[in-house]
């Protein structure tokens, strides 16, 4: 009897001591993990029900206050808007300028490699490095964008960051310049993959450069526009550390996009309540385009 | 500009290939090759891998330029047109089907960049789907089809437009030997029935031999020999090309070997097939017996003479043992000279030679 309990404890003894290891190896990651993402994904969930703590009076529990305080912003429906707008025109041009640059590349022309390291450049510097080079463009009179203006074309001198009507559009360049780049890799990296022959037998057939491209090589390539359309989406919610250099998001909120916004509110007003609505919003946007994005390309999608 | 064959279809167009040359970087892939593809001919081109045979079956479809030369197709200089404007069907090593369309939309791809009108891209489909036997597959992917199947999908792509050309480079390497066999055949017949000229690239002798009307044997980007399969086995115009026809391959020696027979051959190489060679006591040629190896139905004997190696196939079975001295003989129309300093086929010298056998 002795010897038969002594026989089961042993092997018990084992098995909880490599559970022990185990989750001592795991707890590091764990701990990270939670402390930087989990408990701040429901403490924000949690906040956006919950008014701003200010002074002696704490946070209390308000419903859904902030959710109408949203619903009625101004500048939350101008930042959504202006985010909008932001996604619609970067994301397409973008992706357009991408492909074109790839099929640029890919083809067999002279100098390539330069070629493809001087469109990677843009993607390789931080995107603070990128606005501080663009703001030098777009400065008034003597940068170098109304310059080329008034010399080519005799454009009248334009404050192109200061004025509401342009602001957003000049960082949407901003933008455009800075991904494409990075887009174009993808997109290369796809281009070799298509085997010549698929390209060969599509000329023998009687093909066009244009029917080969949309017929054969773009369909190919759906599963990078995928994933690159809904990196581009999510980064057009995502990036906006060019927004502090250019514009503050002005003028009048001109160039204010959510993330900014949300930024202003929790770290500059300080309503940290409010801006975690906001975020628990942007969340639930983000999430709704990605399934959206699975959902509409799903059947476009040729995966090999 | 296409000749009507007897069933209406377009018949096949002649093919020109003018001192045609491609090189790449200081390496001549192609070096100055003419060939005639009669129109509504097999042709095969044959050769060694490297010797050019991919390159020479692409400047005609117009996807790599010629350096110098000229390409006719049905008396049309076509040396400087792309691809699209050539008129022609290719089926490649890979297939090269579209893995994100299915197979009817593979099959009428050409038919649809062309702006065939849908009735009539429908009928050829179900015809060409027919002759094929593919038509349960017609809606599945590529990736859903074997090798063989993929295989009939690439060819009914080729031949839905009946174009009076078809160009194919090493179509049946990816098979295996019984599907390759079976493929040959339909190949063949499938060309016979369309009446298309067809230009087919191989390593594979067996292939080039069982379905060309014309072989052209290539060899370092240049042209070896072209003529029907049997006058390359039976009078190969080169040591090369009588080495690449005939398993095992003919054993070409010095003809200084014979010399006791006519001394006039000792400048000279001789070319004798192993299975024309025959064990006779009197025999012009003295050897011995290095190794033997037992095929059932017949033997190969290593034989050695004047520090040659060279094999004899033998029918039936030997009692011959390693070591031995023997002499063979051989019947005088089977005996092939070389010239010794151009390499070329010296039908002079064989019936000189010949002659003294019968005498
Ligand atoms: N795109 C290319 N660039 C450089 N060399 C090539 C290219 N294509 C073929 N070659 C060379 O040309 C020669 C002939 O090639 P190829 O026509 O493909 O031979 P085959 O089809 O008879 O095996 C080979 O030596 C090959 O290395
Ligand atoms: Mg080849």
């Amino acid at each position: 009897m002795t010897t038969a309990t002594g026989r089961t404890r042993v092997p018990m003894l084992i098995r909880s001591r490599e559970w022990v290891h185990a989750w001592l190896l795991l707890l590091p990651a764990l701990f990270f993990l939670f402390a930087f993402t989990h408990v701040p994904a429901v403490m924000t969930l949690w906040n956006s029900f919950h008014s701003t703590p200010r002074g002696r009076r704490p946070a209390r529990f308000i419903g859904l206050d902030n959710y109408e305080r949203m619903m009625g912003d101004p500048i939350f429906w101008k930042v959504l808007g202006n985010n909008l707008w932001f996604a619609f025109g970067t994301i397409p041009l973008s992706i357009g300028i991408a492909i074109v640059m790839a099929l640029w590349v890919n083809d067999r022309l002279a100098g390539r490699g330069f070629v493809r390291m001087a469109y990677f450049t843009p993607t390789v510097l931080p995107l603070i490095a990128v606005a501080n080079i663009w703001l030098f463009f777009y400065t008034p009179g003597f940068g170098l964008i109304d310059q080329v203006g008034s010399a080519l074309f005799g454009w009248p001198q334009t404050n192109w960051l200061g004025d509401p009507s342009t602001a957003l559009n000049a960082v949407i360049v901003v933008t455009v310049w800075k991904e494409a780049g990075f887009f174009m890799i993808f997109y290369l990296a796809a281009l070799q993959a298509i085997p010549p022959s698929l390209v060969e037998a599509a000329k023998i057939e009687g093909a066009g450069r244009w029917t080969i491209f949309w017929r054969i090589t773009f369909p190919l390539m759906m599963p990078t526009t995928l994933f690159v359309s809904i990196n581009a989406v999510i980064n057009s919610f995502r990036l906006v550390d060019h927004i502090f250099i250019l514009t503050n998001g002005g003028p009048d909120n001109a160039s204010s996009l959510l993330l900014f916004h949300i930024y202003e509110t929790a770290f500059k007003y300080w309503e940290t309540g409010y801006g975690a609505t906001l975020t628990v919003a942007m969340l639930a946007i983000l999430c709704a385009l990605a399934i959206g994005q699975f959902f509409f390309f799903d059947r476009r999608v040729h995966y090999k | 500009m296409n000749t009507p064959a007897t069933d209406g279809r377009p018949g096949g167009q002649e093919i020109l290939l003018e001192n045609v040359s491609k090189v790449w970087g200081a390496h001549k892939a192609v070096d100055d090759l003419s060939i005639r593809v009669p129109a509504g001919t097999f042709t095969v081109l044959l050769g060694p891998s490297g010797c050019g045979k991919s390159t020479t079956l692409r400047m005609i479809a117009g996807l790599e330029s010629a350096d110098a030369g000229r390409i006719l197709i049905g008396g049309r200089d076509v040396t400087h047109l792309p691809a699209a404007e050539r008129d022609l069907a290719m089926v490649f090593q890979s297939y090269a089907l579209f893995p994100h369309l299915d197979v009817a939309e593979n099959i009428v791809f050409g038919l649809k960049v062309r702006r065939v009108a849908r009735d009539e891209r429908e009928a050829r489909l179900k015809r060409v789907a027919d002759l094929l036997g593919l038509s349960a597959l017609l809606d599945r992917k590529p990736s859903q089809l074997s090798g063989g199947q993929q295989q009939r999908v690439a060819l009914g792509r080729a031949i839905i437009a009946e174009r009076p050309v078809c160009l194919m480079d090493e179509p049946l390497s990816n098979l295996d030997a019984k599907l390759r066999h079976e493929m040959r055949v339909e190949i063949r017949a499938l060309q016979k029935k369309l009446g298309f000229t067809m230009v087919y690239v191989t390593h594979d002798q067996v292939e080039a031999i069982t379905m060309a009307d014309q072989v052209v044997l290539l060899n370092g980007g240049r042209l070896e020999q072209a003529s029907d399969p049997r006058a390359l086995y039976q009078r190969p115009e080169t040591p090369f090309a009588a080495r690449f026809i005939g398993v095992p391959p003919m054993n070409v020696l010095p003809g200084a070997l014979l010399a006791d027979l006519d001394a006039g051959l000792a400048a000279h190489k001789v070319g004798l097939r192993p299975e024309s060679l025959m064990l006779a006591d009197r025999g012009p040629l003295a050897a011995r017996v290095a190794s033997l190896e037992y095929l059932g139905a017949d033997m190969l004997i290593d034989c050695e003479a004047g520090g040659t190696i060279f094999t004899v196939r033998l029918p039936g079975d030997h009692d011959i043992a390693a070591g031995t001295d023997i002499r063979l003989g051989f019947a005088p129309q089977d005996l092939h000279v070389f010239d010794g300093t151009t390499g070329h086929r010296r039908d002079d010298l064989a019936a000189a030679t010949g002659a003294r056998i019968a005498g």
